[in-house]
């Protein structure tokens, strides 16, 4: 059922775009996938890439600005986690998720009547 | 979300309720109109089944459907949409099944991360209320799924792109 659900959620949220740009780089990618597991400060990734801090920054900017990644100052740390737009997707998914049950059981609703009628009228003629 | 509300539920139809009940847990459930034994019988007989399981709205046709509804059963079901030029196929196997009161099925396409699916039929005075929870082996399984279908979706396909690109 997922890629049901996953086809309508792509053509549904995802503005091609910036967020293009920003994955193209497989240094972005990895980074995002590093946030997936744990939020991290710009220093850790940095070394974890092993890239300097300017060039980190540039890259989380990117990601920033694609609203992928969202960063927060704590005293002298930034911090970087996944962005707005990962809980705008999961949103976008359970919506879908929910609606795809809502469309199987409008029809369930209208078969479930059809068989109801269908049983009453088999009643009626048993007893006739 | 407020235009979303006016349309659905749909006129003269029960809200369809979902929520995301645990980390591994998405929980969805619907009012019917009618007998437990009624609401079964559509799960249970694939004629039946056919005729609600894809809704139209979504593009999708059911090109298949085996179903050997009986606890250790299989099903294999396969649906067809524009976007795609091969059928999706979808497989598992009937962990339990009681008449009119509860199926429980695997999902074995999705491989190992699959969730394991119940639905409860509960029937209160000429109507039933229908229960269906998609229980992920853990959150990590859950959030993939759900994470499947967006950017890191696109992380996937651009890896795919580099090894074309590299080879």
């Amino acid at each position: 059922m997922d890629y049901i659900l996953n086809h309508m959620v792509q053509y549904s949220t995802i503005r091609l775009d910036t967020s293009f740009a920003a994955l193209s780089d497989a240094t972005r990618r990895g980074v995002l996938e590093q946030l997936g597991r744990t939020d991290s400060s710009i220093t850790d990734l940095a070394a974890k890439f092993h890239m300097t801090l300017t060039g980190m920054k540039k890259h989380i900017g990117v990601l920033e600005q694609a609203g992928l990644v969202a960063t927060e100052k704590v005293g002298r740390v930034r911090t970087c986690k996944l962005g707005p737009r990962r809980l705008a997707e999961e949103t976008a998914w359970l919506e879908a998720y929910r609606e795809l049950w809502a469309s199987r059981f409008d029809a369930l609703d209208n078969l479930v009547e059809e068989l109801k009628q269908k049983e009453k009228a088999d009643g009626r003629k048993r007893k006739a | 979300m407020d235009a979303k509300e006016k349309r659905d539920p749909a006129p003269g139809k029960n809200h369809t309720a979902m929520e995301r009940e645990s980390d591994r847990e998405l929980v969805v459930t619907r009012l019917f109109n009618g007998p437990a034994h009624i609401v079964f019988q559509a799960w249970a007989n694939p004629e039946l089944f056919k005729r609600w399981w894809a809704p139209k709205s979504f593009g999708l046709t059911i090109l298949s459907c085996e179903m050997d509804i009986r606890t250790g059963g299989t099903y294999r079901l396969e649906m067809g949409h524009p976007s795609s030029e091969k059928p999706m196929a979808f497989f598992g196997r009937y962990i339990e099944v009681v008449p009119h009161t509860r199926i429980v099925w695997t999902n074995d396409d999705a491989g190992e991360d699959g969730a394991v699916t119940t639905v409860t039929f509960e029937e209160r005075n000429g109507e039933t209320l229908v229960v269906l929870r998609d229980l992920y082996p853990s959150k990590k399984a859950l959030d993939d799924a759900i994470a499947s279908g967006s950017t890191s979706g696109f992380v996937e396909q651009f890896e795919q792109l580099d090894v074309l690109l590299a080879a």
